[in-house]
């Protein structure tokens, strides 16, 4: 990231937006968090079981990386170097408390559903990286595009995911939404509460739901992903 | 709620309750870290010895401090205080301060195992699997000896897995993989191979 940290001629919002826009849909492509950079892999595996979890947890995700930009960005002159690790983790504790705390008051079933992982957003290395690498140098504003950039971008993979392994592995798509439709083998039924029935030719594989179906859908996502792009030397 | 013994929590933790193939946490390390089996051993001591020690320091702080019945606020104030919501950053700022301790110590101490482990301590802040171990063991609400052996347990669970990753990836170099496939897509499938081998377990024991 070209940090025009120097703030002597006092940029405008215009140009802060553009350079925002600029940063954000590099975290969205082309430099995208997980499949570029390898940051945070681990929520990314472990919320996808189905597509509603992986949604909320990408809501916490820009939530936090977003605010906890804005406010390390606002502080970047006043924190000394050597304690900025130390002022970046209680800010983005701060954020992960309050977005733990929200989600338990007014949704209290996706709380338990997500356990650990709302916690460890804390730990999430996107959150932390994005506060170094960029809001650090940078002004609010484009830190505040470039929180919601990486986001998107980490966003977009947990969506992919998720989706997969929904289909696969439970033959759903937004279960737990008045949105649900249901791709069952055979005949179909009228049992459950969806939107849609689709009939499909194959059964759904528990696998797909369990660990290794997390593992092999990133794998080969990866693999696509670099495929297509295979300038990109790793 | 009836709990399972000290030894079921352990052998769960390492094998059927695995906190990498099973929860998929300290990911990040493990891809970066799984390169060569020396350092991955290194990596996996240094894992195991902090996620023991902090499991029990959070567990003592969380019930004394923060759980309203138990904590020792609470009764110096005569009422019930639920300072819960403060879990996430006291247990972060105990892993962070605990890896600070251990490497200072470790440095007066002997200075071959600084070298040894001393490159891989402030990695294991950011070590999400420590956190995990931390809060998994307040959800389960394990009592003492059972968090401690939780802790170990995924201490060791994770370094069987990034130790054995670390010897596979080391035939791998010899390999003839597709080129958008090296290094991480290969090393996902090949995790996700050691995941189901990892389900065999679960029969064994449960949590």
């Amino acid at each position: 990231m070209n940090g025009q940290g120097s703030d002597k001629e006092k940029p405008t919002l215009k140009e802060d937006i553009r350079m925002g826009r600029k940063a954000m849909w590099a975290g969205i492509v082309m430099d995208n968090p997980v499949f570029c950079q390898l940051l945070g892999v681990c929520s990314a595996l472990a919320v996808t079981g189905k597509v509603v979890n992986a949604v909320v947890m990408s809501v916490a995700v820009i939530f936090v990386t977003a605010m906890s930009n804005v406010l390390v960005s606002t502080m970047r002159k006043a924190i000394p170097r050597s304690v900025r690790m130390i002022a970046e983790v209680v800010v983005i504790a701060f954020f992960v408390i309050l977005f733990d705390q929200l989600l338990k008051a007014f949704w209290f079933d996706m709380s338990r559903e997500l356990g650990p992982y709302v916690g460890l957003i804390i730990t999430n290395c996107i959150v932390m990286g994005r506060a170094e690498a960029f809001a650090l140098q940078n002004r609010p504003v484009p830190s505040l595009l470039d929180g919601i950039g990486n986001g998107l971008g980490y966003t977009a993979v947990l969506v992919a995911v998720a989706v997969v392994r929904e289909l696969t592995g439970s033959g759903t798509l937004l279960a737990g939404t008045p949105l649900a439709i249901v791709f069952k083998a055979g005949q179909l039924s009228s049992e459950t509460p969806c939107l849609l029935q689709i009939p499909i030719p194959f059964e759904p594989s528990q696998m797909m739901i369990l660990a290794p179906g997390a593992f092999f859908t990133m794998g080969i996502l990866i693999f696509i992903f670099r495929a297509i792009r295979p300038e990109e030397e790793i | 709620m009836d709990q399972p013994s000290f030894w079921i929590v352990l052998v769960a933790a390492i094998f059927t309750n695995n906190i990498l193939l099973r929860y998929f946490l300290g990911m990040c390390s493990f891809l970066a870290v799984s390169k060569r089996v020396e350092t991955a051993v290194g990596l996996g001591i240094a894992v195991v010895f902090v996620c023991t020690a902090t499991s029990a320091l959070n567990w003592l702080l969380y019930y004394g401090l923060l759980n309203p019945s138990t904590s020792i606020i609470s009764k110096a104030m005569g009422q019930e205080l639920d300072l819960r919501f403060l879990q996430f950053i006291l247990f972060i700022a105990v892993i962070a301060g605990f890896v600070q301790l251990v490497e200072m110590i470790v440095e007066r101490v002997s200075e071959s195992l600084y070298m040894a482990l001393g490159i891989y301590l402030p990695l294991i802040t950011v070590n999400c699997a420590i956190l995990g171990a931390c809060l998994f063991m307040v959800i389960r609400e394990y009592d003492f000896l059972r968090s401690v052996a939780y802790g170990l347990g995924s201490g060791l669970g994770w370094m069987l897995a990034i130790v054995s990753m670390a010897s596979i990836r080391e035939r791998l170099r010899f390999s003839n993989i597709p080129k958008p496939l090296k290094e991480v897509g290969i090393v996902m499938i090949v995790t996700g191979i050691m995941a189901m081998a990892f389900i065999g377990f679960a029969g064994m024991v449960s949590l």
